[in-house]
């Protein structure tokens, strides 16, 4: 439907469907952002033995984010004195901004998808690349010492852990053979490629955890040592952007896991009468529980052990799985 | 050429991973410490001039804010001392009452150590984990005495309250309880391949270094000394007990931490042995005058502390009060060394050194 939408000559009316799409996938990720929250507060509650929030909307808390949302919106919006004024303002939104440009080349069924570009993966790893650019700007622009070490260490650790990120999908595009992630979703009708490349799998779910600036590789904010790291001077909805958008980030991390790894929408065996929605969703969320569970699990890193891991280990073995992928691919099409 | 500056970078006091309320001063290039000078003084309450103008009695419920995480070592080093002076023996059954609180006491503590070390590194379940343990212990310790932290528990000549019915038995539950939980410990935290990267060969120092900056307790033993009162100088009634001291060779965090671990479970031996011996009944306070008014002199004892050795000089001059008291408090001689180990490191083993340390900040600034 949307292919045909994107053919047809501008309307009105394609606008305005489009609009709409727009809103209800805001809205779809919004949602999910609100209790992805929760239900992270939830299993974190759950796995350290507490009861998580339980007071706000009933018993399982169905309102606390929005509750906190609203108080973070009345909040008073501090913007300290020594701080360089513009860039301080638009640090939250080139880091936010491209955590939902992403969000449209994602596939989240066979109908359900914006772009169906032909460098949809490409697309989504560049655009979330430019987030480390707003996260620097907002460290520097606090002109907080901490603040600073913290945009640091993230730009250090992003840069570092987009390489093994982009080598490990390599594996895929090679078997593949297109960067489009219907057609690699596609591709995986038989088998999912977390069979087929199950180390690519590790080294792109630890490299995501790194992009996602969530433990163990938290460093930029890193509690514990430099208080909040980048943000550390923001408050109120400026503050809630740079959390907003990492939670989007979250979504789309785990999103691109389950359309590169996990088969999409694709059903399990004996069981295709379940919507490929449902499917997705059930995938997706395997994904987010793993991420929430890796969270509670592990201590944090140290930077210098994150550089010397990030080039060290995760990129030879990444190299090594996309010579070994290609030298397979060569011998199988031999016969 | 780039030019580089170096940075001044207050740590503290209100820093999440001070542990209260310590500053560091430290000047930073790039992550690296060049140097850095601790300040202290933040939780000074003047304990010691305090107690010039009080009563034996009335100065136990000031030791329980010093070392806040182990009150009772605190109670029983001030009793022990004016005991000493006084020339006061406690009755048996006292005696296993505070040997009890005191070992429930070193576990918590280091419970609290093993919690917030992690959580400094950045692992918030363990946390979580060990204050489940702990309160487990806090509640003991209420029933005991009436408080959850500050528990004013003992007295010159034995303890206040005797132990409810059941305690003893709850005492003797909790042993194997802590054992299971122990095992879990190490199995979440101590093989982790990140922790031991964190901590391993991280701010170390050697034997000699330990004793001239006069270290004690865990941070002591980690170095291959093998120096504890509890059996060097065995005071109450620990020559009684059968067990170890744990000792480690490396003298770094990892070292450390193992020290700490490790005498829990010794503490554990101990409770265990309390609680059989545990004299069925008895009086619990020893016949002592209601003003106690120790003889002319003075005189020094000391203890171990969770933290280390704990000691209390009193100088007398025959009077209700004291002339001059003073507290030899761990946490603030074991915080000496720490601007020494944090030459050359960066921020993140900071933390971890720092942390290694365990300091109260009660107890530093007295």
């Amino acid at each position: 439907m949307i292919q045909e939408l994107l053919q047809s000559s501008p309307g009105l009316l394609n606008l305005g469907i489009f609009s709409l799409l727009a809103v209800l996938l805001l809205f779809v990720v919004l949602g999910f952002v609100t209790y992805g929250i929760l239900s992270e507060r939830k299993v974190m509650g759950f796995m350290q033995m507490r009861i998580g929030p339980n007071q706000v909307g009933g018993r399982w808390a169905l309102l606390q984010t929005v509750a906190d949302v609203l108080k973070l919106l009345i909040k008073e919006d501090t913007i300290p004195k020594v701080a360089d004024r513009p860039l301080y303002i638009i640090a939250p939104v080139i880091a936010f901004a491209p955590a939902f440009m992403v969000l449209a080349a994602l596939p989240f069924t066979d109908k359900f998808q914006f772009a169906d570009m032909g460098i949809g993966l490409l697309y989504y790893i560049a655009v979330s690349g430019i987030t480390t650019v707003g996260i620097v700007t907002a460290g520097w622009a606090s002109n907080n010492k901490y603040a600073l070490l913290g945009g640091m260490r993230a730009a250090a650790q992003m840069i570092s852990y987009e390489i093994p990120l982009v080598m490990s999908v390599v594996g895929i595009v090679l078997l593949t053979g297109s960067l489009n992630l219907n057609e690699i979703v596609e591709a995986q009708k038989n088998i999912w490629y977390i069979v087929l490349q199950p180390v690519a799998f590790i080294v792109f779910l630890i490299a995501s955890v790194a992009e996602l600036n969530r433990v163990p590789f938290d460093l930029p904010e890193a509690e514990s040592e430099l208080v909040a790291g980048y943000h550390v001077e923001y408050s109120g909805f400026r503050w809630a952007m740079f959390m907003l958008s990492e939670y989007v980030y979250m979504f789309a991390m785990a999103s691109l896991t389950t359309i590169l790894f996990l088969g999409g929408w694709h059903p399990l065996p004996f069981l295709g009468f379940i919507p490929a929605a449902v499917w997705f969703a059930l995938k997706f969320s395997l994904v987010i529980y793993l991420l929430i569970w890796i969270r509670v699990t592990f201590p944090r890193l140290r930077a210098d052990q994150l550089m010397e891991f990030g080039w060290k280990v995760l990129l030879p073995v990444a190299l090594a799985n996309i010579f070994v992928t290609a030298l397979l691919k060569e011998l199988f099409s031999m016969f | 050429m780039i030019r580089t500056e170096e940075m001044l970078l207050n740590v503290g006091p209100q820093h999440p991973s001070t542990h209260g309320v310590f500053r560091l001063v430290i000047k930073i290039d790039g992550e690296i410490i060049k140097e850095a000078t601790p300040v202290i003084g933040y939780l000074h309450r003047g304990t010691e001039k305090l107690a010039e103008d009080l009563q034996y009695t009335q100065i136990i419920p000031y030791t329980d804010r010093m070392d806040y995480l182990a009150a009772m070592t605190n109670n029983y080093v001030l009793c022990h001392a004016v005991e000493t002076m006084a020339g006061i023996i406690a009755p048996d059954r006292a005696e296993y009452l505070r040997v009890i609180a005191m070992e429930l006491g070193r576990i918590a503590s280091h419970l609290v150590w093993w919690g917030t070390y992690l959580l400094d590194i950045g692992a918030t379940s363990p946390f979580l984990y060990a204050f489940r343990e702990r309160e487990m212990i806090i509640n003991m310790l209420n029933e005991l005495s009436g408080a959850r932290l500050t528990f004013n528990y003992m007295r010159v000549g034995g303890v206040k309250w005797d132990a409810p019915e059941g305690w003893i038995q709850k005492v003797h539950d909790f042993v194997p309880y802590m054992r299971e939980q122990l095992e879990g410990y190490h199995q979440l935290v101590t093989g982790n391949e990140i922790f031991m990267s964190r901590v391993k060969g991280i701010g170390s120092y050697t034997k000699e270094d330990a004793i001239n900056y006069s270290l004690s307790g865990a941070n002591l033993r980690c170095t291959g000394v093998k120096w504890d009162l509890r059996k060097n100088e065995p005071y109450s009634i620990y020559d009684r007990f059968d067990f170890d001291i744990p000792v480690r060779q490396d003298g770094d965090a990892w070292a450390r931490y193992h020290c700490r671990l490790e005498e829990i479970e010794e503490s554990l031996k101990i409770l265990e042995q309390a609680v059989e011996q545990f004299p069925q009944d008895g009086p619990i306070l020893a016949k002592v005058p209601k003003i106690i008014k120790p003889p002319k002199g003075e005189s020094f004892v000391r203890i171990e502390s969770p933290r280390g050795e704990i000691g209390c000089y009193i100088a007398s001059n025959g009077k209700k009060e004291p002339y001059r008291l003073k507290f030899r408090r761990p946490s603030f001689y074991n915080l000496q060394i720490l601007p020494k180990l944090l030459k050359g490191e960066n921020m993140a083993n900071l933390i971890t050194i720092l942390g290694a340390i365990d300091i109260v900040l009660g107890e530093v600034d007295g």
